[in-house]
């Protein structure tokens, strides 16, 4: 059978990333409009009468360090699976993990602080609870945070993340210092607007 | 006959990497195969199912309260065996129920019908099929999308026989109604069932959104640029953007308002007396939980209806044989009308009391929308105009789309003045604005695009016959329900009132609203035509030819039932924009984007040639692909 030969421009690939690393930039863009949602409510909120003044807990301030500060194993440890250094990614990630947990506790801590000053999630002024939720929603993404870490941390003691899939630990990391970002913003915002 | 494609290009992609090529579920049982599903084709006819389920559930509520409505004297008492003690012992419909009635049918059909039912069902059918790709970026979250949005459905439905009733203070909520269980009935338990099915149905939509827009950007086939696409893709993708950035801010607002209906916070609540008691709740506003809910409300309207604007450019362009006229303005406009509607939304608060200023800037904002839809409607009757149209049942949907769009819109502009809107809030004109140009306009887009992608979704075609009368009387009686109600509107009639008889004020146009509520029940008759049609042409319709409408997209180069994963060889690669109809020179009325421009010297433009060269001449070796049979080149 004769073969017929044709010329056929070429048709271009187009470009793009990871479909699933996208899809958790969208998830962080929800994440925003949510926290973006209850922060202007409050600044409206803020501008009508009867808004009674808070008073941050100091643990605020333990916890802002140590959250911060947790993005730095993770930075080290996406720069140690780089370079296929098992034993160090473990050490990272163990680290980052433990300083999850202990924002984590830090809160709740900050919360039984914010009751000693009588500033209850209920019954009290709206400004109390407006810090109970915003903080508490924040943790909430945080224990979320943290579960991921263990789900990364287990793959890697399985010797799944390396040089050759970073996948995971990326999107990984880059969740974990969004969520450090978001409760900066947060923390921020509360100080600027008692 | 083999024929052998030269690529004047370094590499060849394949674009399936990551797929084997027999991922066809060959052992998926009937539960893997059409119950948890993660092939988007499957997903789609989930959502579709489930919406048309809504759709007949939502109409038959609004019957219901029209009969009220139009006869305030009948007796119901025939209602009994369904509504048991909804329905009084004087054989009346109960006034809370009435509330409740309201309530469930603006909800469902905003929320579950026209949108999961419009865009779940569309969004997830057509994405793939058109732009070329095997699946969703991620198959298991489009299958938890839809399974939460069956939870949410289950919840919803649930709440509708409660003894307190389903939710009873308007599809809004506003506060404080919705947020004392005291208020009335249906802010109990139906109140709590409702945000809770609303928390699951914003996840739902999250988690679909999220897939849509990371397959448009980063899984189209080769040679699908953006200005490639078809218009259903792009405004399935602006849909998708404007979900994400809204319905966060509603999932916020309800987050609030269970807080304050179930923990005793205060956001929402102040000075409320009840029997001379005053409540502990104090400092909230009610007018708070509208802005966060009008951020996502207003924006919600474009959810709802860029999806059936995009559907309706596709198969009118493809009916009347002609391209689509602006392309680029459609998609200027789309964008346009998605920013837009993220600063409008204080126009449904004017008599909130807000600064007549900022009233006016709102009014602005509000009344700018018209540019670009006016901009839309121009091109789809300039893409009408000379055309060789064909009145196919899905032409006839979008045209009748068109004629919705334009009534309903300009009575938008009248409710878009803060002036004209004091004396129009929340009366039947406003009723009968957002019925026009969201609700039928929106639902005539889903008809249109059940009856144009039926033989991709079934391989088999839908009655024209049929469809033509479900046309006919659905367009008259939707004209002959929401027509009049500007009259009814205009006369000060507000809506949600159980009955008007009782006020002096209100004693006229009970002739003009007993036409209303025949229509309405003429209408819902008609979608019976349109239930037998679909269910019987699923098993015994006519066959479907690969290509029933001669479109140019990319989803009728697949077989006429595609497995999982679209295409049984190779992805096509696409060459040229998909709206090349009855191109001058052309041997036929339309070019399908799989074929190169270098096949149709005989219809390319100038520009068009110039392109074959550029690109011919930008490879460095030539490649042969030997083995590869193409069927269609």
């Amino acid at each position: 059978m004769a073969v017929d030969i044709k010329i056929v421009e070429e048709a271009r690939e187009p470009r793009s990333m990871d479909p699933k690393k996208f899809g958790l930039w969208l998830f962080m863009a929800t994440v925003v409009m949510l926290f973006g949602a209850w922060t202007s409510a409050y600044i409206v909120k803020r501008g009508d009468m009867g808004w009674s003044e808070i008073i941050l807990p100091d643990m605020f301030w333990v916890n802002t360090v140590i959250i911060l500060t947790s993005s730095v194993p993770m930075i080290w440890a996406v720069r140690a699976a780089k370079q296929d250094k098992a034993e160090q990614l473990k050490i990272a990630l163990g680290v980052t993990t433990i300083l999850g947990i202990a924002f984590v506790v830090g809160q709740f801590l900050a919360f039984s602080q914010m009751i000693d000053f009588h500033e209850h999630f209920t019954g009290g002024a709206v400004s109390h609870s407006f810090v109970y939720v915003l903080s508490g929603a924040h943790g909430l993404h945080l224990i979320s945070g943290v579960v991921v870490l263990f789900i990364v941390l287990r793959a890697t003691l399985q010797g799944r993340v390396h040089k050759g899939n970073m996948n995971t630990l990326e999107m990984c990391a880059t969740y974990w210092h969004f969520l450090g970002v978001l409760w900066l913003y947060l923390f921020v915002f509360l100080l600027l607007n008692k | 006959m083999a024929t052998t494609d030269i690529h004047l290009h370094q590499d060849v992609h394949h674009h399936d990497d990551g797929h084997d090529h027999d991922h066809e579920h060959h052992g998926g049982n009937f539960w893997t195969t059409y119950i948890f599903s993660e092939d988007h084709k499957i997903i789609g006819k989930q959502f579709l199912i489930t919406g048309i389920f809504w759709a007949l559930l939502g109409g038959t509520l609004s019957v219901i309260f029209r009969l009220q409505l139009g006869f305030p004297d009948m007796n119901l008492d025939w209602l009994k065996p369904v509504l048991g003690g909804w329905i009084t012992p004087e054989g009346k419909l109960d006034p809370e129920f009435y509330l409740a009635l309201v309530t469930m049918h603006g909800t469902i059909m905003v929320f579950f019908v026209l949108t999961a039912g419009l865009s779940g069902t569309f969004s997830n059918f057509l994405i793939p099929l058109q732009i070329g790709a095997r699946d969703m970026a991620s198959g298991f979250m489009n299958m938890l999308s839809y399974w939460f949005f069956f939870a949410s459905s289950v919840i919803m439905f649930v709440s509708l026989f409660l003894e307190t009733g389903p939710a009873g203070g308007g599809w809004t909520v506003y506060p404080p109604l919705s947020a004392l269980p005291q208020a009335i009935k249906g802010s109990g338990l139906g109140m709590t069932l409702w945000l809770v099915a609303m928390a699951l149905f914003i996840v739902s939509s999250l988690l679909g959104s999220i897939n849509y827009i990371s397959t448009v950007i980063n899984m189209r086939t080769r040679g699908m640029s953006f200005t490639r696409l078809p218009l259903t893709i792009w405004a399935f993708f602006f849909t998708a953007i404007i979900g994400i950035l809204s319905f966060p801010v509603l999932f916020a607002a309800a987050l609030l308002l269970i807080f304050d209906r179930s923990f005793g916070t205060s956001f929402y609540l102040s000075d409320i007396y009840i029997g001379g008691e005053a409540l502990a709740h104090d400092g909230g506003s009610p007018v708070l939980f509208q802005h966060l809910f009008w951020f996502l409300g207003h924006p919600e309207v474009y959810i709802v209806l860029l999806p059936a604007l995009g559907l309706s450019s596709e198969i009118i362009a493809t009916n009347s044989r002609k391209p689509i006229f602006g392309y680029k303005a459609m998609i200027g406009s789309m964008l346009f009308i998605a920013i837009l509607s993220f600063i409008v939304w204080a126009h449904h608060m004017f008599v909130t009391g807000m600064n007549p200023f900022l009233g006016s800037i709102f009014m602005l904002l509000t009344l700018i929308i018209a540019v670009p839809s006016a901009v839309k409607i121009f091109n789809y009757v300039t893409t009408l105009w000379k055309g060789n149209i064909i009145f196919t049942p899905g032409m006839l949907f979008s045209i009748g789309l068109v004629s919705f769009f334009l009534t309903g819109g300009i009575t938008g502009i009248f409710l878009g003045n803060s002036a004209i809107d004091i004396q129009l809030h929340d009366t039947y004109f406003v009723v009968a604005h957002f019925h026009l140009v969201m609700g039928s306009a929106s639902f005539f887009g889903m008809l249109a695009g059940i009856y144009h992608w039926f033989p991709k979704m079934f391989g088999r075609m839908m009655n024209e016959r049929l469809g033509h009368i479900h046309f006919w009387i659905t367009f008259v009686g939707v004209y002959m329900v929401f027509f009049p109600m500007h009259y009814i509107g205009i006369a000060g009639f507000p809506r949600r009132y159980y009955s008007w008889t009782n006020f002096e004020t209100f004693s006229g146009f009970t002739d003009l609203n007993m036409l209303v509520s025949v229509a309405a029940v003429l209408t819902l008759a008609a979608q019976f035509i349109f239930l037998f049609n679909f269910f019987y042409s699923i098993w015994r319709g006519r066959l479907a030819p690969a290509n029933p409408w001669n479109s140019n997209t990319l989803e009728w180069t697949t077989p006429r039932n595609p497995g999982h994963g679209n295409w049984p060889g190779e992805i096509p690669a696409v060459y040229r924009w998909p709206y090349d109809y009855s191109k001058p020179g052309a041997k036929d009325d339309f070019i399908p984007q799989t074929i190169p421009y270098s096949e149709t010297p005989e219809s390319n433009l100038p520009h068009e040639t110039e392109l074959i060269k550029l690109e011919s001449t930008s490879g460095d070796d030539i490649i042969i692909q030997g083995g590869k049979l193409e069927g269609n080149h």
